[in-house]
């Protein structure tokens, strides 16, 4: 442990911290754009800088570890004037769209340059300009936005284990991009959307949806057993949003399924009411008995009905199947979308009302 | 007639550049021609050496007959025939081609450490090496010498960084000493990148084995078992000549696994740059060597804790390691000697620009500039004054004429300033705009940014936008200012030293040349005539007799006027590159 | 190409050197770095190929699209310019069916580079052939240049 002083607060911490840690358990907030604590240390943005008594000049706090005894200043005139100068750069190639960014509001950038009062830019000058539209089905990649914090670089190759995406050129005409800047073609986690700081990445989906007064509502993700938390962006009764907050069992990280896959839930395909099979579909024939695989549920005719008169129907079936093949002719298959409750009720309904042991569910698969 | 003869012709880049191979192969044609018809000699040997420092006069000869050196400059591979026929036939030199004062009043005022054998072996052979000494310091080293006594030698020489920054080399090694560790690198670095410098180029090139044998001690001192000399692509002799070093000491046992019949273990590879000025620096050159892109990673970690794939790692430039098998030969305290209080030995420049002697040149620290300028560099060609002198390239400053007093140290050249640097200088005269200068050397480091931290991926941009507005004539009031703030900005806050030094140009030229930033923007005017949007060309027409030359040379037409009447550029057209001026022999075209 | 791609990656497993050394001997035997070898090293290797492209952009001494074995460098500074280089560059294009947009003839045999000012204003336009430069360049002696280099392949 070491213990050293942060605008005059002591703090104690683990060795090997950096001095952006200590101040971030002091509650003491240094700026920072590029920094996250999952991942290694980048130091590109260049906003953490903070004054060590005894060193010549500022250091950058994410890349220096804590030491026994040092005594450091966050804030000063000199660091302020630092750190607004290097926004102002930031900003300088930068879009200044933010009134149809997807991210206003929940943008680093934006809130630092609110923050430091940047209205007028010293610093105009040539941008990068990047034509190029990206063709992938979720994410959205205005890479004009990116700053080059290589976060998700960072989070693509060291959590993800993809490396998808990596830095490209040199210089101003530094951009990331998929190799040969061709579409991204990845396994669509979207960490890289949740890690970015701007509006550079965000979700296809997301797009003209809402960014304000929607409600966050907690919940587990129903697809596999690992019950990430999610967070639902709800906007009159739409989700139109999933995000996951880091102080969760999974860290805020999820995949392609919990942050995209939400379309179900108001997709018109969707089944809202119990429907039973009837007859088959007008011109299907159904007199070839040899190729009756191909009579699929697609071909079907569906009758709506009650939840009462579907579940009868059930029984009435499985006694059926039950009498006369005996119980092992039965099995069933249940899902992770269930609770664990649900799933123990199903198992022991199948071995103890059936009288089967064919029971399994879908995340063995 | 027994004569010892021995021919020796400069192989270096600048050399081979000039046609040194044609003429070392026309000297060996005329010699085994000779040998054919009448053996009347008993040795002749035509030698390739490395660098000889004075590029401006290659190819450089030296015939040595009974040895008597004779030193011929300009070399072309016609001329061979008649040096054979009248010196070596007849014993006549052929004054009119032999070096003049110049050339030996550079070379005296020098004092030859690390180039003390380029230009005088053969750099492909390691016997000459080990004829002129080579190889007795490491064997010294691995029979007499512990790892700590190594390190308290180089420790008291005083040895400093040689690729500009000067950390204290005995230090460096102590600190890689004292880690514990099952695997350790030393790594060499010869990625030189500054423009204008190309000291490391030639002692690679003309002394391997001295850096080789640099390294081993330093393996030996460190306990590392792996190496790499990191050269930069655009050095391809370098690399050829440091492969035939490498496997010349493997076959001689002096790398390998059993090196001098110890049981010490020192593999040695080449590993080489593609291209990136920043992978100069250590992390960057680190992390290319790994196979990632040049970026610098920030230093949690000293590169002596953790370097190369996270292991401890000494790294030292070319000349660093060049400098060792002497000291470990003639003692710290010479070296130590050799310098001044803060640091020792000599240092090898590079010196170009505006002076009448360029070359490679190495002189003790301490020296003044004054006396590197105008004694070893014979002054200012032409009939020009000294107006400022370019240290450190693109990373380094200007330094103006009321400091040539300056003794050359890491120090002094930082209170002026700028930096040492690798040891480029490139000498300005009154017709060098120092805001075009400054210009010049941003666009470099603009260019080779590597776009990870954001002062010097858009800072620099900025800064050379603010520049090119200036040399263009839209300066603005405040614009001097602005560079002022952002440089000391991108200085203060950027990631490594290519970013840090990067605004070094600019803010020395700022300091002592402020007058010509405010006359681009105030009056408009560039003083020394260079900035193109800033001139105009015009004809005196009390001089110009009509001779037609600038009419006949104007690429674009702009020159008009009858023959044998004065004439005159049409401003319109004029796209001001400058053919006129030089045309005219009678000075009768101006640019103001 | 595969066959030299294997032999590449035999050296590779020899030594044991880095990403940079496959690309360098990549460039050195294609004279670019092609996609397909990137995407089959990667593939070999499970490296992911946005390193290699990453690192492949960030050296100057790799280009992403194959070169020409000669090269053209015409400069386009003021004095060249007003000299009628536009009018060699766009001959060359049509004398090497180079495609718009491009610098290089689909045969490969020819790169056309633009350069801007090289310092040789009095001698405009000039023109670089295969390292050689040639001032005062006409269309005709352009082209007589350039049947020479055809006529030697």
């Amino acid at each position: 442990m070491v213990t050293l002083k942060i605008d005059g607060k002591k703090v104690t911490v683990r060795k090997l911290s950096t001095v952006l840690d200590a101040a971030r358990k002091l509650d003491i907030p240094i700026p920072t754009l590029c920094h996250h604590p999952e991942l290694s240390p980048f130091g590109g943005c260049r906003l953490c800088l903070i004054e060590i008594k005894g060193y010549p000049k500022p250091v950058a706090s994410c890349t220096t570890f804590a030491k026994e005894g040092m005594e450091i200043i966050t804030a000063s005139p000199s660091l302020e004037k630092l750190r607004r100068t290097t926004l102002e750069l930031i900003l300088s190639d930068h879009p200044k769209d933010c009134m149809v960014c997807e991210r206003a509001g929940d943008c680093k950038l934006q809130e630092l340059a609110y923050f430091y009062g940047i209205r007028e830019n010293r610093f105009e000058g040539e941008r990068r300009i990047y034509t190029k539209k990206d063709n992938n089905p979720f994410v959205a990649r205005e890479m004009e936005k990116c700053i080059l914090c290589g976060q998700c670089v960072r989070i693509c190759d060291e959590i993800q284990g993809v490396g998808a995406i990596d830095f490209a050129y040199r210089g101003l005409k530094t951009k990331i991009c998929p190799p040969f800047e061709k579409d991204l073609d990845c396994e669509f986690c979207g960490q890289c959307v949740s890690v970015c700081p701007t509006g550079a990445l965000t979700g296809k989906m997301w797009a003209h949806k809402g960014r304000q007064n929607f409600k966050e509502v907690e919940t587990v993700c129903p697809y596999c057993g690992c019950g990430c938390n999610l967070t639902l962006h709800v906007w009159r009764n739409e989700v139109i949003r999933v995000s996951s907050k880091e102080d969760t069992i999974n860290e805020g990280w999820l995949c392609a399924k919990g942050r995209f896959g939400y379309g179900f839930i108001h997709s018109p395909d969707r089944l809202a009411k119990p429907l039973i099979r009837t007859a088959p579909k007008e011109g299907v024939d159904l007199n070839k008995p040899q190729n009756s695989s191909r009579f699929t549920i697609h071909d079907s005719q569906f009758k709506e009905v009650s939840w009462d008169e579907a579940l009868d129907y059930i029984a009435v079936k499985l006694k059926e199947t039950k009498e006369k093949y005996g119980s092992d002719a039965v099995g069933g298959l249940s899902s992770a979308r269930c609770t664990n409750e649900e799933n123990y009720l199903f198992q022991k309904f199948i071995r103890a009302v059936i009288g089967t042991n064919n029971v399994d569910h879908c995340a063995r698969y | 007639m027994n004569k010892d003869i021995a021919i020796k012709v400069c192989a270096g880049t600048g050399g081979v550049a000039s046609g040194g191979e044609e003429v070392l192969s026309a000297f060996r044609n005329s010699i085994s021609s000779a040998g054919l018809e009448a053996t009347i000699y008993e040795k002749c040997s035509a030698h390739r050496v490395g660098c000889r420092g004075f590029c401006a006069k290659d190819v450089l000869v030296d015939v040595i007959i009974n040895g008597e050196k004779t030193t011929y400059k300009h070399i072309k591979p016609d001329m061979v025939a008649r040096i054979f026929d009248e010196h070596i036939m007849k014993g006549n030199p052929v004054t009119e081609w032999i070096v003049g004062e110049a050339y030996f009043n550079f070379h005296n005022k020098q004092t030859k450490v690390v180039l003390s054998h380029c230009g005088e072996i053969d750099p492909e052979d390691i016997n000459a090496y080990i004829a002129v000494g080579g190889y007795k310091a490491a064997k010294k080293a691995f029979a007499s010498m512990s790892p700590e006594e190594i390190v308290d030698v180089v420790k008291s020489s005083n040895l400093r960084g040689r690729g500009g920054a000067g950390f204290p080399t005995g230090i460096k090694w102590e600190l890689g000493l004292r880690i514990e560790s099952d695997i350790k690198y030393v790594i060499c670095n010869g990625d030189e990148g500054d423009p204008g410098a190309f000291m490391d180029r030639s002692v690679m090139e003309g002394d391997p084995h001295a850096v080789i044998e640099g390294m081993i001690i330093c393996a030996k001192a460190t306990g590392s078992h792996h190496g790499y000399i990191y050269v930069r692509a655009e050095y391809p002799l370098a690399v050829k000549r440091l492969q035939m070093a490498i496997d010349q000491c493997k076959q001689s046992g002096f790398l390998g696994n059993n090196i001098f019949g110890t049981d010490f273990g020192f593999d040695l590879k080449i590993f080489q740059g593609a291209g990136a000025f920043v992978c100069g620096e250590a992390t960057a050159l680190m992390r290319s060597i790994e196979g990632k892109r040049g970026m610098p990673t920030p230093k949690l970690w000293r590169s002596a804790e953790k370097g190369l794939w996270d292991k401890p790692t000494v790294l030292n430039n070319v000349e660093t390691f060049a400098n060792i098998p002497r000291i470990i030969m003639n003692g710290a305290n010479w070296y130590r000697n050799l310098g001044t209080d803060r640091s020792g030995g000599t240092k090898v420049f590079s010196l170009s620009g505006k002076v009448k002697n360029t070359g490679l040149i190495e002189v003790p620290l301490g020296v003044t500039l004054r006396d590197i300028i105008f004694d070893i560099g014979g002054g200012i060609e032409g009939e020009k004054s000294f107006k400022a002198l370019q240290t450190g390239g693109p990373s380094g400053g200007c330094i103006p004429a009321e400091f040539l007093d300056t003794e050359v140290d890491y120090e002094s050249l930082a209170q002026v300033g700028s930096i040492m640097g690798s040891g480029g200088m490139v000498v300005l005269d009154e017709t060098s705009c120092m805001v075009n200068t400054a210009k010049f050397f941003l666009e470099f480091t603009q260019a080779e940014s590597c776009g990870k931290c954001t002062p010097c991926r858009i800072g620099t941009k900025r800064m050379l936008e603010i520049l090119e507005r200036i040399t263009s004539g839209n300066g603005k009031e405040g614009d001097i200012e602005l560079l002022e703030e952002l440089g000391h900005h991108i200085r203060a806050t950027s990631l490594c030293g290519l970013g840090m030094t990067a605004p070094n140009p600019v803010l020395s030229t700022l300091r002592y040349f402020r007058n010509e930033y405010e006359s681009h923007i105030r009056d408009k005017k560039c003083p020394a005539a260079v900035c193109k949007d800033l001139i105009t060309y015009s004809v005196l027409e009390e001089i110009c007799n009509g001779c037609g030359a600038c009419k006949r040379a104007c690429p674009a037409d702009a020159v008009r006027g009858k023959r044998k009447s004065p004439h005159r550029i049409d401003p319109e057209i004029c796209i001001k590159c400058g053919t006129c001026f030089d045309a005219c022999k009678f000075k009768a075209i101006i640019k103001i | 190409m595969e066959k030299i791609l294997e032999k590449i990656l035999n050296d590779y497993q020899i030594n044991k050197v880095n990403i940079i050394s496959i690309l360098q001997d990549i460039e050195n035997n294609f004279g670019y770095i092609p996609e397909e070898a990137v995407f089959w090293f990667s593939k070999k290797l499970d490296i992911p190929a946005s390193r290699f492209f990453g690192t492949a952009t960030f050296y100057s001494q790799f280009h992403l699209k194959p070169r020409g074995k000669n090269i053209i460098t015409v400069c386009r500074g003021t004095a060249c310019h007003v000299k009628g280089s536009e009018r060699l560059i766009d001959r060359l294009f049509m004398e090497l069916d180079i495609p718009p947009d491009e610098e290089t003839s689909p045969d490969l045999k020819f790169t056309v580079e633009k350069v801007n000012c090289i310092g040789a204003c009095g001698i405009a336009p000039v023109t670089i052939l295969n390292k050689e430069v040639h001032g005062k360049m006409t269309l005709d002696k352009l082209i007589k240049e350039v049947k020479k280099i055809k006529s030697n392949e």
